[in-house]
């Protein structure tokens, strides 16, 4: 039973986190680089190219990319200091198995074998889809698709599903309602010709740093900014138009911003005539949201409301910006869709200056939700209850229908599942979901149910702690491949260095399990990236995410290619929907009504405080790689709750007292950073952190119905002051060792 | 040499406090492992501004004047440079005379150190690492004739201190007026709280 073995102090000083400090071999030493090889960023949907110095087989530092288009050198302190998670101590090299009192290393020739075994077993016994595969979108499209091959054919199971179920679904999904296709409308060279550009819900100088740039550069021009969100974010601090809305109540926003549009005579009814369907039935859902009802829902002034509309509205070119902060709620969906329909209204999109785009989150965000790494999608952002596009990927993979299982769960489902004891054994890669999926005491409670775990790692994650058996996996570094940026530009990733001691590429561990568990005729051709990437293009080809005409040196050659691109002719496709011309099979865009509805929690008497949860700047997800490198956690050691002086002072909290956080889920004990920055009656949380550390310990199980995203953006929670010893030992731990860090004689680094 | 019409311009208004520059500047080959940039909050209680430090290289250094080894030189092209290991005393009068607070003695090291403008990169056409890596382009290295057009924010490259007038190579920022400044979320909203 994959428990997690009881020794956590001898646990952390085997596998950390510990802190990279300094470059291989320390800050004196300074070799030569041998190369300096261009790639990109591992560390968010925005994929900055850098260039990876390395020296004997070792990454050592960096250098900017300056004639990189999309960043031309700029670099978040992630990306400076990404090059440390390399060499690093905590670096998985062998194989381990489980034991009683921790992991014993594995000769990897029996760590595959007790792996096929596990799966085996599982399925001899409970059925194929009792073997469920989490996987994630850190990965690059050419794994992405051999993650969703690899779960079809190699497993067998229908249950697969990746972390982007925590990410990127619901804009997904909206935009395919919408538009009839999932990419950002417009490169990002767009928004810097936009004359008003609206954020909502996206804290962009923390989580797509660079975007800022971009804002600024249009803002140079004269546009306008309106951002909002219910804290006055770093970019928000300067925005002409600051909306701290109530956490849940975006769509009742948008709503009243279409509502004004219309009642102003401030749509584009020609726009809406020629080349939209559905207008009447959004407007109609928007028909009571007037300024005063908009306002008594987000709790903004009618004022900020109006002006707001007029902002927008008056507009002779805008863009339009949002990420989780709308989407992780039970009505993700409808706020994205609500957001495209004040797009939609106002005609502009599709042209220069003119655009619309989800600001994906995670590295390979946008490529690994294309290529059927989702449980319900096939390569090409294919149907899999589609016959026609089920056949067309048989003939590609070469095998028949019935081979080829349906629809599976999504990833908090498959949890859910595993809870209820009828998914017996699960894959996990790229993903710690016991850190990022909401609840976790269930995900814990979840993982020990396992019959058989087997985790692929680089390092060991609190999740691969449960596992039967780890197989130590390879760095973004470490491996040739392609990933899609936010702006759906497909960029090279190149290999820096080899894998260090046993561990091998995400492929080539694939590869080799399917070979043993009898299913290579479908896998043994795949003997590179580039390989599979040939494959990736016929499998894509014909679907909306086309990608037959892309190839490793046209990406090289144009700096990236953004799809469709269908034939090798073609150049690609910065900028869709030109001439407003949409993919629905009419060509016209689809307007969604959108009525509000409240969040799952509301605050009531015994939870009176809204929680919301979010990233910071120096941290990446679930923190399995941040975590390690010394200078990030030196920035931001632990997580702490942010609440608004006049809410502290009425509870009798100060700044850095220790404050209990208690949700209907459980409770965190953190200290208090008391800030003016946020609504007075909501507070913050960072989530990058597990165990007594983890936001969502206190995170609800409510997922949006039609994109599942848990609902990590609005919880109902109360906050009780306490003494300084009910701080978790860790965060004392985290802020002891962050400390000593700096005080390392004066390379603090 | 750093061509003239090239300034760096520090525009607190666009940062971020990302300390992206703070963690670039000590990956430099001249004095690795030490960062020689400040980046401050400035209150985080009432707002996210951070403000970032960077050497203002003035026209007639303040630390060079206090200096009483003459180990800090100027360069023709008004760049201040970090103390001569060979005189340095590691005094601190530096530290202690600079405007801008920038200069570092670190210990062990017995050294003053400073910001030289990544003279490594600039001199030969490269931006400083710092202007290079920030994500909201905060500190800017641009030819001086087109930051006027490009910004709305108008550079300063005097300060008075006490009785000195101190004229700078760097420029500070000073913000559009017409740019809102956002900080206590309560005050946006309609009362209730």
């Amino acid at each position: 039973m994959a428990h997690v073995p009881t020794n956590a102090a001898a646990l952390r000083a085997q596998f950390g986190p510990h802190l990279n400090l300094a470059p291989p071999g320390g800050w004196d030493a300074e070799p030569a680089p041998d190369k300096l090889v261009s790639t990109h960023c591992c560390f968010c949907g925005q994929q900055c190219g850098i260039k990876l110095k390395v020296a004997g087989n070792k990454v050592v530092g960096f250098e900017p990319w300056e004639d990189f288009p999309f960043n031309k050198g700029k670099l978040c302190p992630k990306g400076v200091k990404r090059y440390l998670q390399g060499s690093h101590p905590d670096r998985l090299t062998q194989a381990l198995g489980r034991t009683d009192a921790g992991f014993e290393p594995l000769a990897w020739d029996a760590a595959m074998e007790r792996t096929v075994a596990g799966i085996q077993a599982v399925q001899a016994t409970y059925g194929k889809d009792a073997f469920a595969m989490l996987s994630g979108v850190s990965l690059t499209n050419e794994k992405s698709y051999l993650a969703g091959k690899f779960a079809r054919l190699a497993l067998g199971t229908r249950n697969l599903d990746y972390n982007g179920r925590l990410c990127m679904v619901s804009a997904g999904a909206g935009n395919k309602k919408a538009f009839g296709v999932d990419r950002a409308a417009n490169a990002w060279a767009d928004i810097e010709l936009a004359d008003v550009i609206w954020v909502s819900g996206a804290n962009v100088a923390e989580c797509a740093p660079i975007t800022t740039d971009y804002i600024w550069r249009a803002r140079d021009r004269g546009a306008k900014l309106i951002v909002v969100d219910p804290r006055i974010t770093p970019l928000a601090r300067t925005a002409d138009l600051a909306l701290p809305l109530k956490p849940g109540t975006d769509a009742a926003l948008t709503n009243g911003i279409l509502h004004l549009l219309d009642k102003w005579g401030l749509v584009d009814r020609d726009f809406v005539r020629d080349h939209t369907n559905g207008f009447e039935a959004a407007l109609e859902a928007a028909r009571d949201c007037t300024p005063e009802w908009t306002a008594s829902v987000t709790g903004l002034p009618v004022a900020a409301i109006e002006r707001a509309a007029r902002m927008w509205g008056e507009a002779r070119t805008s863009f339009l910006l949002h990420a989780r902060g709308i989407e992780h709620q039970s009505k993700g969906v409808e706020n994205v869709n609500s957001c495209i329909n004040i797009v939609l209204a106002t005609g502009r999109i599709g042209r220069p200056g003119c655009g619309y785009a989800t600001i994906t989150g995670q590295g390979n965000g946008q490529g690994g939700r294309e290529h059927g790494h989702k449980c319900d999608q096939l390569p090409g952002n294919r149907d899999i209850e589609n016959p026609e596009h089920r056949r067309h990927i048989c003939d590609v993979w070469g095998c028949t229908d019935e081979e080829l299982p349906g629809k599976g769960l999504s990833a908090q489902e498959i949890m859910e599942e595993i809870h209820e004891g009828r998914i017996k054994g699960l894959l996990c890669l790229c993903f710690n979901p016991l850190v990022s999926l909401p609840d976790s005491t269930y995900t814990r409670e979840a993982l020990e149910k396992l019959e058989f775990f087997v985790s692929l790692d680089f390092f060991l994650s609190e999740t691969a702690q449960h596992a039967d058996v780890v197989l130590p996996s390879a760095l973004h570094e470490e491996d040739e491949g392609t990933t899609t940026t936010a702006e759906g530009r497909v960029v090279r990733i190149r290999k820096a260095v080899d894998p260090p001691g046993d561990a091998r590429t995400d492929w080539e561990i694939f590869v080799e399990l399917a070979r043993r568990l009898g299913r290579g005729r479908f896998f043994d051709h795949f003997t590179s990236p580039e390989a599979i990437f040939q494959e990736l293009r016929r499998a894509s080809s014909g679907g909306t995410a086309d990608y037959g005409g892309i190839t490793y040196a046209k990406i090289e050659r144009q700096m990236g290619v953004f799809w469709p691109c269908p034939t090798e002719d073609h150049p690609g496709t910065p900028r869709l929907f030109e001439g407003g011309t949409f993919f629905h099979p009419d060509g016209r865009a689809k307007f969604i009504p959108t009525p509000y509805r409240p969040p799952m929690e509301v605050v009531d008497a015994d939870y009176p405080v809204w929680l919301t949860t979010g990233r910071v700047v120096f941290h990446y997800l679930s923190g399995t790689q941040t975590r390690r490198i010394g200078f990030l956690v030196q920035q931001c050691p632990h997580p702490y709750v942010e609440i608004h002086p006049r809410m502290a002072e009425a509870r009798g909290i100060k700044d850095g007292d220790a404050v209990e956080v208690t949700t209907r889920r459980g409770t965190l004990v953190l200290p208090a950073k008391v800030v003016a920055t946020i609504r007075p009656d909501t507070v913050f949380i960072p989530y990058h952190w597990g165990g007594d550390l983890g936001a969502n310990r206190l995170t609800a199980r409510h997922l949006d119905p039609v994109s599942r995203i848990p609902e990590f953006k609005v919880s109902a929670c109360r906050l009780t002051p306490t003494t300084p010893d009910r701080l978790p030992p860790e965060l004392l731990e985290l802020r002891r060792m962050a400390a000593a860090a700096a005080l390392l004689p004066e390379r603090v680094m | 040499m750093v061509s003239e019409e090239y300034g760096f311009f520090i525009d607190p208004q666009r940062c971020i406090g990302c300390r992206s520059c703070v963690a670039a500047c000590a990956e430099c080959g001249t004095h690795r492992g030490h960062s020689m940039i400040h980046l401050d909050e400035l209150d985080r209680s009432a707002s996210t501004q951070t403000g970032p430090t960077v050497c203002m290289h003035c026209e007639d250094p303040v630390c060079a004047m206090s200096c009483p080894a003459d180990a800090i030189k100027r360069t023709e092209d008004g760049v201040v440079h970090a103390s001569q290991k060979p005189r340095c005393v590691a005094c601190g009068n530096c530290e202690m005379s600079c405007p801008f607070g920038v200069p570092l003695v670190l210990p062990g090291l017995e050294q003053m150190l400073k910001c030289d403008l990544c003279y490594d990169r600039s001199s030969v056409g490269l931006k400083p690492m710092c202007a290079t890596v920030c994500p909201s382009q905060a500190l800017l290295f641009a030819p001086r004739h087109e930051v006027a057009a490009m910004r709305g924010s108008r550079p300063l490259r005097e300060f008075q201190v006490g009785e000195l007038l101190v004229r700078t190579r760097n420029a500070v920022m000073v913000p559009d007026p017409e740019t809102p400044l956002h900080l206590d979320a309560a005050l946006l909203l309609d009362g209730g709280f």
